[in-house]
């Protein structure tokens, strides 16, 4: 069982206040992203899971149980740290293995434990290595093996692939990914990296400012963001967020519309535009214009489109995906 | 011609730093070369070349028995200084992982009392240890050569510690370690050479502390300190068996420096680069 509840939560450190006040609840086998721009205070409150921060308020419970004041070791979790955070002088073996020895068990069993975790995590070859002897990759699994062999409630993740190259990460985001159906455990994953949030995600929470913006599943952010922060923050390449004329000819203060939502041609259309920069990868076309009387704007088609800085091209935006916003920021219906 | 430059560079470098280091050993090679002379010989003059008598070694040790005073000088540095890690070692780990905005004030504090004079405490000390009965007891002067020395103790291991990422601490509280088990398991052995280096130099400190040495012990006690003072005698001084007595002393802790410099200078030198 991994429920965990978080009631008005609140962390400051000295007179500046990190988190004001967050309700949460993260069901049990849910894999939640807290997501959020540098600073926004995800890493802070996954600390405060953790036990590693104390709460300036609220309560934290875990499976119905108040563990607010309990030291991290007592609320059964396990974290898995942005740097890995192995211990430098014990065995890959050592490492996976001094849970179970905190835990009191007898040595056969640790060994037992050790052995299985290394064969899930392909480490069977490497423990009697030590983290200094491992590639990046190998030592985040070493980190997840540590995790494992806890059993716990919930698995706790800082930012974990933030150190790995392109490559590896998404590798190592497919392995987390499937460990997860494979536990069916709790999983609480913090990134800045809306993409892993978007792949990875039953759940979403979008964070900023220490502030909740929005809870959901991924396309629920997606399609229908409650506001101007969580529209521009989820999807890549940007929204476009377009004001003035434009936006009130919708009867909205500002409108946006994603950069694969808008139609292209080159003879007619909604908004004009000049051909800035145009980005050829093959499979899609990503093209930067200024449109007349708008500003940049943002497209991308799928497959090759023919055109070259200084070309006119005509935008529509599709009309179902566009999303209107009032001056607050809020969301209209759409 | 850049490269004539730098082995030039290179050799005037060298030769002074032979030099330079010639003039700071050069009191302890004469008194080496003295002790290995008669009484006469040390008093003709300034003389490099020995007669190679070990009479003055046989005189010191006939005089005052020399083991006594070196076993008690092992048993004061290296008790002081493991008495001095089970007070620094919790010490340093709270000001490094649990800092507050006291904890700089708190290390220049204790470090402040290194500035003082020794004698301007004397009085006090020698009273507390006469009517606590510590005078002249290994005990008594194990207490205070650990305390003198746990100023700087405390601030190296804080130095140490604080390289040590507090990410991997914390990785051992999710792991269900106590805070003991945190220190024994995780800190201790990651800041072993850190650990080795501050042992080291206070196990050097403590072997040569003179004032406190000499002004509370009498025989039982008394270290090697004590031992060389004893031969400054209203008799006069009597420099082939004072410097019989000195090399004596100094002599095991130059072997151990001697095997030890690069934990030594990796010490002293630990976080003057990153």
């Amino acid at each position: 069982m991994g429920n965990i509840t978080l009631k008005n939560v609140s962390k400051s450190f000295g007179s500046t206040t990190i988190i004001p006040n967050i309700d949460l609840n993260i069901e049990d086998g849910e894999f939640v992203v807290f997501v959020g721009p540098s600073g926004c205070g995800k890493s802070t409150l996954l600390r405060l899971i953790a036990g590693l921060e104390d709460t300036s308020g609220g309560t934290i419970s875990i499976d119905g149980r108040d563990v607010t004041r309990e030291a991290p070791a007592k609320r059964k979790l396990a974290m898995v740290f942005q740097s890995y955070a192995l211990y430098p002088h014990m065995t890959v073996a050592k490492n996976i293995a001094f849970p179970l020895k905190m835990a009191g068990e007898d040595q056969a069993t640790i060994d037992k434990k050790v052995k299985d975790a290394a064969r899930i995590l392909n480490l069977t070859n490497y423990l009697e290595r030590r983290p200094g002897q491992l590639s990046g990759g190998q030592r985040q699994r070493v980190a997840i093996g540590r995790a494992i062999v806890r059993q716990p409630s919930a698995f706790l993740f800082d930012e974990p692939l933030s150190n790995l190259d392109a490559a590896l990460r998404g590798t190592m985001r497919l392995e987390i990914s499937e460990l997860h159906q494979q536990l069916k455990t709790t999983m609480v994953y913090v990134t800045h990296d809306q993409v892993e949030a978007m792949t990875m995600a039953d759940k979403i929470v979008v964070l900023n400012a220490g502030n909740i913006e929005q809870v959901g599943s991924p396309m629920e952010l997606y399609k229908t963001p409650k506001n101007l922060f969580v529209a521009g923050f989820i999807g890549s390449p940007k929204m476009n967020m377009i004001e003035g004329a434009p936006a009130e000819k919708y009867g909205a203060k500002t409108i946006g519309i994603r950069p694969e939502h808008l139609a292209i041609s080159t003879t007619s259309g909604d908004w004009k535009a000049t051909v800035g920069v145009a980005e050829h990868l093959g499979s899609d076309t990503f093209l930067h214009v200024q449109a007349d009387g708008i500003g940049t704007i943002n497209v991308r088609a799928d497959g090759e489109v023919a055109v070259r800085h200084g070309d006119t091209v005509y935008l529509t935006p599709d009309k179902s995906k566009l999303h209107r916003f009032d001056a607050d920021g809020k969301a209209l219906a759409q | 011609m850049a490269r004539a430059v730098t082995t030039q560079h290179k050799t005037i470098a060298t030769v002074a730093a032979w030099i330079v280091a010639l003039l700071i050993f050069f009191p302890i090679l004469y008194t080496i070369i003295t002790s290995f002379k008669s009484e006469q010989e040390a008093i003709q003059g300034f003389n490099l070349i020995p007669s190679g008598t070990f009479e003055s070694y046989s005189e010191v040790q006939a005089q005052s028995g020399y083991f006594k005073f070196f076993l008690n000088s092992v048993i004061l540095s290296v008790g002081s200084t493991v008495l001095a890690l089970l007070v620094a070692v919790p010490a340093a780990w709270s000001m490094a992982f649990s800092p507050t905005k006291r904890t700089k004030d708190i290390l220049m504090w204790m470090l402040s009392t290194k500035m003082m004079p020794a004698v301007a405490v004397l009085f006090p000390i020698y009273l507390i240890f006469r009517d606590t009965g510590l005078l002249d007891s290994r005990i008594g002067l194990t207490v205070m050569l650990m305390l003198i020395n746990l100023p700087i103790v405390v601030w190296m291991l804080y130095t140490y510690f604080r390289e040590i990422p507090g990410e991997i601490l914390e990785a051992a509280r999710m792991d269900g370690a106590s805070l003991w088990n945190e220190i024994i398991y995780v800190l201790t052995p990651m800041a072993v050479p850190g650990i080795a280096s501050t042992m080291l130099l206070n196990i050097i400190l403590a072997w040569n502390e003179a004032f406190w040495t000499i002004r509370l012990t009498t025989t039982n006690a008394a270290p090697l300190t004590a031992f060389i003072s004893s031969f400054s005698s209203p008799q006069g001084l009597f420099w082939a068996k004072l410097s019989a007595a000195s090399t004596l002393a100094i002599a095991p802790i130059l072997i151990m420096g001697w095997f030890s410099q690069k934990q030594l200078v990796r010490g002293l030198t630990f976080g003057a680069v990153k």
